[in-house]
């Protein structure tokens, strides 16, 4: 039994540790990856996977730990992606001074939506801050003061980046950089939700009323969860964007908020890594689909199943649907069996929320 | 004078469409709690049956006024058993957890729009229709498609239909209760499950109906359409107030006026103004205009 306990928690570090190694070791492993694993390719595969496991963390942190439904994420990350753009190329600042940018704009951005969107409760918050993130889709796809360079997007400029980050050569050091980044924000986020604070963003996500009765204000803390997740997310946008190399109107698009829950549900919502890893199957999926579709094994097969092959999101609205109707924890919930709290009935108000003692049945 | 009558007529037909999409989401979330992200998919499969019957009867190019009424029937009938499936099927068994009800719809929209794409592939198709309704007449200088007078009358025969349904009827009765106190007419003894179910396949009827003529109206369709139109939908409810049909009605003026007056004089400050006028409502009144207190 303890003996076991110290076996799962070599797990992780075995993971990370074979994680960082990627990019020296020249394995093949067919079917799953084309050519070497240590590819550019590939490497990319895996680092895009890591940044959006960052923004699907950062959702997290929102959604499953303080139970609020919101569909403005995808607001923070355009801004992690776009900000360092529009600084770098249109105003020709520096790398850093574009950063530091981002970073600040996305704070100020998300407190001020949190505080106005806060106003609202359950769907209706869900609204506002989807109407929030529409307007900056709408600033970004339409071009307004020709900034953003509309459908078309921007792209970085090579010059300003160091030289260790430009190049498919230098492929790995973008991964190994993502990668960094990625386990000093989960270190944060773990830090977060083992905290007081965090603790109390879990009352507030089984029971915010109870929050409420034991005498402190949910507001603060709902606020705090907002922004901290809305920052996490620039710096995954930001991260993205040096892997792309490049910003696309996609990244502010409801439809990128939708993508990240799909990744949380995935990985399951009650847990870190869940997320983490709902997003890198996610995205392995979605590229390597097409890449399935267009090869020799689909092409023998009618074209019932073919059709459908060639249609990521199709699998994924129907993977999604099954996977809410069977295992709503997702795979964080298939490998933890019964440790993992499950996610609140609560929608952060809109929906009465059950007494403490009925999140059981949810359990089952 | 007549840009702006033009403007004005145009921007009431498309108030027409989001209001069929509207209509169908306030109820269902009036009654059941859900905010209903398959609503879109509904309106998409509107559309493609609408254009599909169509191209069975007169062919890709040209519609007969004949296989363009039967096209509105089809595209009606599709949007309710769609929805009354979707209802029966997937929704039933998560009534005990509205955030899963919630995901699961959005799930749904997401596979049902895209089995478009796998049937009818990706790309957009032209949608056909009777001459005379893509003809335009001239009112007061200013020439109007006939097809934003006949969606804007459709419109109004929904809303004076839903209206006399929830007020004369008594099934209105009890989806108006319902909404008020779910669990009270429950322990009245009133089977609520089939009120939810009759609830959603009346809001799929209306989606299927606004997406052929949602189709009518922008003259091509794509796997894309209903996800694109349901976002401001979904303004309209909520500026409308959830669970209010009249105040859906009133909001979906507006927002149509607002974005088609908006985006005439600039390429982007109709969908910008849209956007603010739900935050500025949602602070002012944050149960919208026309809705209940929660």
């Amino acid at each position: 039994m303890n003996q076991g306990r110290r076996w799962r928690a070599l797990w992780p570090v075995a993971i990370l540790v074979a994680m960082l190694l990627v990019p020296r070791l020249d394995l093949r492993i067919p079917v799953l990856f084309d050519g070497p694993i240590n590819s550019p390719g590939n490497l990319q595969l895996l680092a895009v996977g890591f940044a959006l496991g960052l923004a699907a963390l950062s959702y997290n942190l929102l959604f499953g730990f303080t139970g609020v439904l919101s569909f403005g994420h995808a607001l923070f990350f355009g801004a992690g992606v776009y900000l360092p753009t529009i600084a770098m190329r249109q105003w020709e600042w520096a790398l850093g001074v574009g950063i530091a940018f981002a970073l600040l704009g996305s704070l100020v951005l998300a407190t001020a939506v949190g505080l106005l969107a806060f106003r609202t409760h359950g769907v209706y918050f869900a609204m506002v801050t989807l109407a929030f993130a529409q307007a900056g889709a709408v600033i970004v796809g339409k071009n307004v003061g020709g900034l953003t360079g509309g459908e078309e997007g921007l792209s970085l400029p090579f010059r300003r980046l160091p030289k260790w980050m430009v190049g498919v050569v230098n492929t790995d050091h973008l991964y190994w950089l993502t990668l960094a980044t990625l386990i000093v924000v989960y270190l944060v986020a773990l830090r977060l939700v083992t905290s007081p604070t965090g603790r109390i963003w879990q009352g507030i996500r089984e029971n915010e009323r109870r929050v409420e009765m034991l005498g402190l204000r949910p507001f603060p803390f709902k606020l705090l969860a907002f922004v901290i997740s809305g920052l996490l997310a620039t710096v995954a946008g930001i991260v993205y964007l040096f892997l792309v190399g490049g910003a696309t109107p996609r990244s502010v698009s409801a439809e990128f908020t939708v993508t990240l829950l799909l990744m949380v549900i995935i990985g399951g919502s009650g847990s870190l890594w869940g997320p983490v890893a709902g997003a890198l199957l996610y995205h392995y999926l979605n590229v390597r689909l097409t890449v399935w579709a267009g090869s020799d094994l689909v092409a023998d097969l009618p074209a019932l199943f073919r059709q459908p092959l060639r249609d990521p999101l199709f699998i994924f609205g129907i993977i999604f649907v099954l996977l809410v109707l069977f295992f709503p924890r997702g795979l964080a919930g298939a490998f933890a069996g019964r440790r993992l709290r499950p996610l609140g009935r609560s929608l952060g108000g809109a929906v009465p929320a059950a007494p403490m003692g009925r999140s059981e049945e949810l359990d089952r | 004078m007549s840009t702006i009558i033009l403007l004005t007529l145009t921007g009431l037909a498309l108030a027409a469409m989001y209001f069929l999409l509207a209509a169908g989401l306030s109820l269902i979330f009036g009654l059941m709690d859900v905010l209903n992200f398959a609503h879109g998919a509904f309106f998409t499969w509107g559309a493609y049956a609408a254009w599909w019957t169509i191209v069975q009867i007169s062919g890709e190019f040209r519609a007969t006024t004949s296989a363009f009424l039967l096209a509105l029937v089809v595209a009606t009938v599709a949007g309710a058993l769609l929805a009354a499936a979707v209802e029966v099927g997937l929704l039933r068994p998560l009534y005990q957890r509205p955030i899963y009800q919630v995901l699961i719809t959005l799930g749904i929209g997401l596979a049902l729009s895209q089995l478009t794409a796998v049937i009818w592939r990706p790309d957009a198709r032209t949608f056909p229709q009777p001459r005379w309704l893509a003809d335009t007449s001239t009112v007061f200088g200013a020439r109007v498609p006939n097809n934003r007078f006949l969606l804007i009358l459709a419109a109004l025969a929904v809303l004076a239909g839903m209206l006399l349904f929830l007020r004369k009827t008594r099934y209105g009765l009890i989806v108006r209760a319902g909404a008020e106190n779910r669990e009270m007419v429950q322990a009245l003894g009133i089977d609520v499950d089939r009120a939810f179910t009759l609830v959603f396949a009346l809001g799929g009827a209306l989606a299927g109906l606004g997406g052929a003529f949602g189709a009518a109206y922008f003259g091509s369709i794509d796997p894309q359409f209903g996800s694109v139109n349901l976002i401001f939908a979904f303004i309209v409810v909520v500026i409308g107030g959830l669970g209010s049909v009249t105040g859906s009605a009133l909001a979906a003026v507006v927002i149509g006026l607002a974005q088609q007056f908006g985006n005439y004089y600039t390429t982007w400050a109709g969908d910008f103004v849209v956007v603010l006028l739900l935050a500025v409502v949602l602070l002012i009144r944050p149960n919208g205009l026309l809705g209940r207190l929660r």
